[in-house]
């Protein structure tokens, strides 16, 4: 049989692969222009909003060059415009913002993962998710009444025992029999606090999801070599979610860095260039621009522009680094069946 | 070997971890020992001997004595590596209690604040037209902003939706380098901060066209931070999507267009609301934009291409700003409406979910 078929004369090749036309059908072709006309409408819309600050906020920086940057005064009356103090109140905001929102972000993701009975972990995660679906402005009301009576108190304490870094130090004295309660109100630490508030939900949420992708076989392979569950976590899930800890952190950072209206409640606008997060009276850049546009003429509405064009450089920039780590710790497969 | 057999094959599960034993009776009532413990310590320590005061500080002294008994007591008839594992169950264990207290004390909180005002009837059938600040509760209430934010985000939705979906079909469906990059750009505009939005529709739409301030406008730059959340979230429920449906639907003859309408669309559908919604219950919250664009209002205006119009966020900044006690008890009532609104939203998303999981 199989002599017989090799014997077999072979015409010029049967088996030429026959030429398929890929050619879509014309209902395909309409379906694909019109889906990449759509993606392309919003690339534009996105676009233009970089492209269009960007180009408002020249006037601006010609004019002011290089001082638009370390001139901290915000005085349209007598010409002198400057993001300096704006620029350090956004990042010392962000980062008051980050360093309460880390601790809790991280352990509130690993107890979610790893510690909580299994029955309570759906509705755990609900309510994270339920956290970053809370209006910015609930926030702004819960800092504003309920929080700021209260951590006025650890404010005094961190100047009454670390007042020596110039970091916590306000200029009144807080061991008076009446300490001056207002001096430490409506301060950069505490709206870094109510805006960890919202940066939490979003860097537990990236965390957890990276957590949980940690291979089984080398869980359980750690616990049959006796670790606890701490080492557990330490050798396995840590080391394997190092890219979302990071990148959940820089989304978040990007978050609280572009904050607007619970900033806005919480501080009393300040143009000190100042580095004393405990002391009344911040300014960012989103409260900036949503304090001051409404009485803005033409050129200070290029200079808010411009204020504007620097934070979206600096949240894209944060983002793009964000999306980085994550994607690398994300698969990207489609699902098979 | 019967056929039977070679025809059902075991279906593989997926790895399911087992339950490890989560604690001993030791541990629980050494933790228990060491609570009782602290919280004796600190009132002696902290309120008698020191005379401190403030509930934060008497919260976080007993954690902290807390942590060394637990140690403490742990390192009685245990070795290192357990006490170590201890402590740190108790730290994270804390630190997500810290989280959990944080949530429920702003939704309780802005609840009981609220309370007076939203639980009047005239709350939700008067607009703020007229009303002073020394009105009683029983006067005014917030109908105008419950109107604007429901017309805003109407057309905000109306606007987005198409664009976010047919960017996610794009994405995922069409693909090629421009996909790639519509998809990088999306991924950074989830973080476009609002009040951006907000200045961008502000220059181009109201100085550079001259249009009016009005609810349109408003709805424009909700429509600019709704859009990257609903495509990202319409295209991970894309991705999804099996593609064996996909190459099954293509063998029996059928178009590309004819399987994304009538196969991946109609299996994704509830994640795609899922998707909608979590972009409503961003635009319902957002304040800055609707601030910028459209500007408030006390009085109720259903034209959207006319006049300010109010929103409930925005009404709730200028009830708290100012600073009149009746005004502030308004603001809550309008932040608890608003609190439910994304409450109950959420809800139905959760709902949305479940429904998908059932039915694979």
């Amino acid at each position: 049989m199989t002599s017989a078929l090799a014997e077999l004369p072979r015409p010029t090749d049967p088996d030429a692969p026959r030429e398929i036309d890929a050619g879509l059908p014309l209902g395909d072709r309409v379906f694909h222009a019109s889906a990449r006309a759509v993606g392309f409408t919003v690339l534009g819309v996105f676009g233009s909003i970089g492209l269009f600050l960007g180009y408002q906020a020249l006037p601006t920086l010609q004019r002011y060059g290089l001082s638009f940057f370390t001139e901290n005064e915000w005085n349209p009356q007598l010409d002198r415009l400057g993001i300096a103090a704006v620029l350090v109140g956004t990042v010392e905001v962000a980062l008051v913002a980050m360093v309460v929102a880390f601790p809790l972000a991280l352990t509130t993701a690993l107890y979610i993962s790893e510690y909580a009975p299994r029955r309570l972990k759906s509705a755990l995660i609900s309510l994270v998710d339920l956290m970053a679906a809370i209006p910015s402005i609930v926030y702004g009301l819960w800092g504003f009444f309920l929080l700021q009576p209260q951590i006025i108190g650890l404010a005094r304490w961190l100047h009454q025992n670390l007042g020596f870094i110039p970091l916590f130090h306000v200029d009144t004295d807080p061991d008076a029999a009446a300490w001056q309660q207002s001096s430490y109100t409506a301060s950069a630490f505490i709206a870094g606090v109510v805006v960890s508030m919202m940066a939490i939900p979003l860097a537990c949420s990236v965390m957890r999801g990276v957590f949980a992708q940690a291979p089984l076989g080398e869980r359980e392979a750690a616990y049959a070599l006796g670790a606890t569950r701490w080492g557990m976590i330490r050798s396995v899930i840590l080391p394997f979610g190092k890219g979302g800890i990071i990148g959940g952190t820089m989304l978040a950072l990007g978050r609280s860095l572009g904050e607007t209206i619970a900033v806005l409640l919480i501080i009393s606008p300040s143009f000190d260039l100042k580095f004393s997060i405990l002391d009344v009276g911040t300014i960012t850049t989103a409260s900036l621009i949503a304090g001051l546009f409404g009485e803005a003429t033409a050129s200070q509405l290029s200079a808010l522009l411009a204020a504007g064009f620097v934070l979206f450089c600096l949240t894209l920039f944060v983002n793009t680094i964000a999306a980085m780590f994550v994607n690398r710790s994300r698969s990207g497969a489609a699902t098979e069946i | 070997m019967s056929t039977l057999e070679l025809e059902r094959p075991i279906p593989s599960r997926p790895d399911v971890p087992r339950v490890l034993i989560t604690g001993t009776t030791d541990s629980r009532l050494s933790v228990i020992g060491a609570g009782v413990g602290a919280a004796a310590l600190v009132w002696i320590g902290y309120d008698l001997l020191l005379g401190l005061e403030g509930r934060l500080g008497l919260l976080v002294c007993w954690f902290a004595v807390l942590v060394v008994l637990y140690a403490a007591v742990s390192a009685l008839g245990n070795p290192g590596i357990v006490v170590v594992d201890r402590v740190s169950s108790l730290a994270v264990a804390a630190g997500a209690a810290v989280v959990g207290i944080a949530l429920a004390s702003t939704i309780v909180y802005t609840l009981a604040k609220g309370f007076d005002a939203y639980s009047t009837l005239n709350f939700y059938t008067q607009d703020a037209a007229g009303i002073g600040p020394r009105d009683p509760l029983h006067k005014g209430g917030v109908l105008h902003a419950l109107v604007g934010t429901a017309i805003e985000v109407g057309i905000a939705t109306a606007i987005a939706l198409p664009l976010g979906i047919g960017a996610a079909v794009y994405m995922t469906e069409v693909g090629g380098k421009g996909a790639k990059t519509v998809r990088n750009v999306v991924e950074a505009m989830t973080a476009l901060p609002d009040v951006l939005a907000g200045l961008f529709i502000y220059v181009v739409l109201i100085i550079s066209f001259g249009f009016p301030r009005s609810g349109f406008a408003a709805a424009t730059a909700l429509a600019i931070m709704m859009l990257p959340i609903i495509a990202r979230s319409a295209e991970l429920q894309l991705r999804i999507v099996p593609g064996g449906l996909r190459e099954a639907g293509l063998a029996l003859g059928a178009s590309q267009w004819r399987v994304v309408r009538q196969v991946v669309l109609p299996t994704a559908r509830s994640g795609l609301a899922t998707a909608l919604i979590l972009g409503i219950a961003r635009a319902v919250g957002e304040t800055a934009p609707v601030l910028i664009t459209s500007g408030a209002s006390t009085f109720l205006n259903t034209d959207p291409f006319n006049d300010p119009m109010n929103s409930l966020p925005l009404y709730i900044l200028f009830a708290v700003r100012s600073g009149q006690p009746n005004y502030i008890a308004r603001g809550f009532g309008a932040a608890a409406l608003l609190l439910v609104l994304v409450l109950l939203l959420f809800v139905i998303t959760r709902f949305l979910a479940r429904d998908r999981v059932g039915r694979r």
